[in-house]
């Protein structure tokens, strides 16, 4: 009653490094932007361009709910109301060569992250098991390497086709670069989808990697490609590029057509390059999610890591902004909220749990 | 969490150092040996994670 209850202040969340002004605009100009991207994407079936992104991007605030509720039409109308669920396995931690900025498992920062072999089978079917208990249909190994030797081509070839015989999940692999034999190798033992990540656009990427090329990332996901397996290719936001940076991977990504994106938030790791950077603002990454969607309409469109730490209640609404997919779990690393958690919301979003590719 | 008791916990599962009040972030699984300080080997699954330190045996979480 008046008087007696002072609302206590709340702080709204800051802008972070990178996050730009965006000015007043139009309104009649801002709808007509949003109106030709939903005329561009529901109508004429088709992308939007690098110009067109960049307006939407460039939109105050006020229109980020507004991009959202069109993502989420898109996302339906354009893959359907099923999400898709996955779990993933660091199945090789640690002791990478490579000096990826924002990665605790490079052996070239001092993280607390310990270096461990190779898993056992008997661990990694136990991991396969779990996630097919928490409702996945998706089953992701992941090894934290440059590219696969012979002896771990080797341990990949013989574990795909025993995960897929026990458990009857889809089996992706993420081994890092591939020449052209190993990816035909991968393709000819089932692996059904590979994951390789540009993380950002061609001009960022420098900044945050020295030990090999955007080129050769990009390699690696044609040849994904041209073997005839999935290709999921993911991005990183938030290691400071700026908005025409995000504009410019998503062209690349829509060049480059994956089956699947998973959406990453830098979770700032301790003892990485990045590991002072703040968390991308919630608000900015319910905008990229929509954005994200909006530019990549047909995609898998995947809840990586970092979306605990960046969206925190706003975990929900990102699942109405464009996104398709989540990985249920603990990540390669970190812990993830439960499976249960993840569940119970998409059955309060009334969103049914299935594979978006693949015959299980 | 089961396994170790953590009565003589004297280290900081976050960085390993004896005098940090812990600085471990939420959603990170244990690095250090709250005993010993000494790195933990780490396997994290979807389902859980064990930690497991050479003198002082496994902890195990969600
Ligand atoms: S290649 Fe992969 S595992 Fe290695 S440092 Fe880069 S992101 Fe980390
Ligand atoms: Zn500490
Ligand atoms: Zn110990």
């Amino acid at each position: 009653m008046p008087g007696d209850t002072t609302p206590s202040p709340v702080t709204l969340s800051p802008p972070r490094r990178g996050e730009p002004e965006r000015p007043a605009i139009d309104p009649t100009e801002a709808r007509a932007r949003i109106h030709t991207a939903e005329v561009a994407l529901l109508d004429e079936q088709r992308l939007l361009t690098g110009g067109e992104l960049a307006g939407l991007a460039a939109l105050p605030d006020a229109y980020v709910t507004s991009l959202a509720a069109l993502a989420h039409q898109v996302r339906l109308a354009w893959c359907g109301p099923e999400v898709e669920v996955e779990g993933i396995l660091s199945a090789k931690t640690g002791g990478c060569p490579e000096d990826c900025h924002f990665c605790s498992q490079s052996s070239r920062f001092d993280t607390p992250v310990k270096a461990t072999p190779f898993l056992d089978t008997d661990e990694v079917l136990q991991a396969a098991e779990e996630t097919k208990a928490a409702g996945a249909s998706e089953f992701c190994i992941v090894l934290a390497i440059r590219g696969p030797d012979e002896r771990t081509m080797q341990r990949i070839l013989e574990l795909v086709p025993m995960v897929q015989e026990q458990t009857g999940l889809n089996v992706a692999v993420s081994a890092g670069l591939l020449t052209d034999e190993q990816a035909r190798r991968f393709a000819e033992a089932g692996v059904h989808r590979y994951n390789h990540n540009l993380e950002t656009a061609r001009s960022f990427f420098p900044n945050v990697v020295t030990t090999h090329t955007w080129e050769e990332r990009e390699e690696t996901c044609r040849l994904v490609r041209d073997h005839g397996m999935e290709l999921c290719c993911g991005a990183l936001i938030g290691m400071g590029e700026s908005d025409e940076q995000r504009i410019e991977l998503l062209v690349q990504l829509q060049e480059l057509d994956p089956t699947e994106v998973p959406l990453n938030f830098l979770n700032p790791r301790p003892g990485t390059p990045l590991g002072s950077e703040q968390p991308v603002a919630a608000w900015e990454a319910i905008r990229w999610i929509a954005l994200f969607r909006l530019g990549l309409p047909g995609v898998i469109l995947r809840y990586a890591g970092g979306r605990e730490v960046t969206l925190r209640e706003l975990q929900s609404m990102g699942m109405t902004s464009g996104i398709n997919a989540l990985i249920v779990g603990n990540y390669l690393t970190t812990l993830g909220r439960s499976a249960d958690e993840d569940l119970q919301m998409l059955s309060d979003l009334r969103m049914p749990v299935g594979a978006l590719t693949g015959v299980l | 969490m089961d396994g170790v008791t953590d009565v003589t916990a004297s280290h900081c599962t976050g960085c390993g150092s004896a005098s940090c009040p812990g600085c471990s972030r939420t959603l990170d699984p244990p690095r250090f040996c709250a005993e010993c300080g000494r790195r933990l080997t780490v396997a994290v699954s979807p389902g859980g994670y064990r930690a497991r330190c050479r003198d002082h045996g496994e902890l195990t979480g969600p």
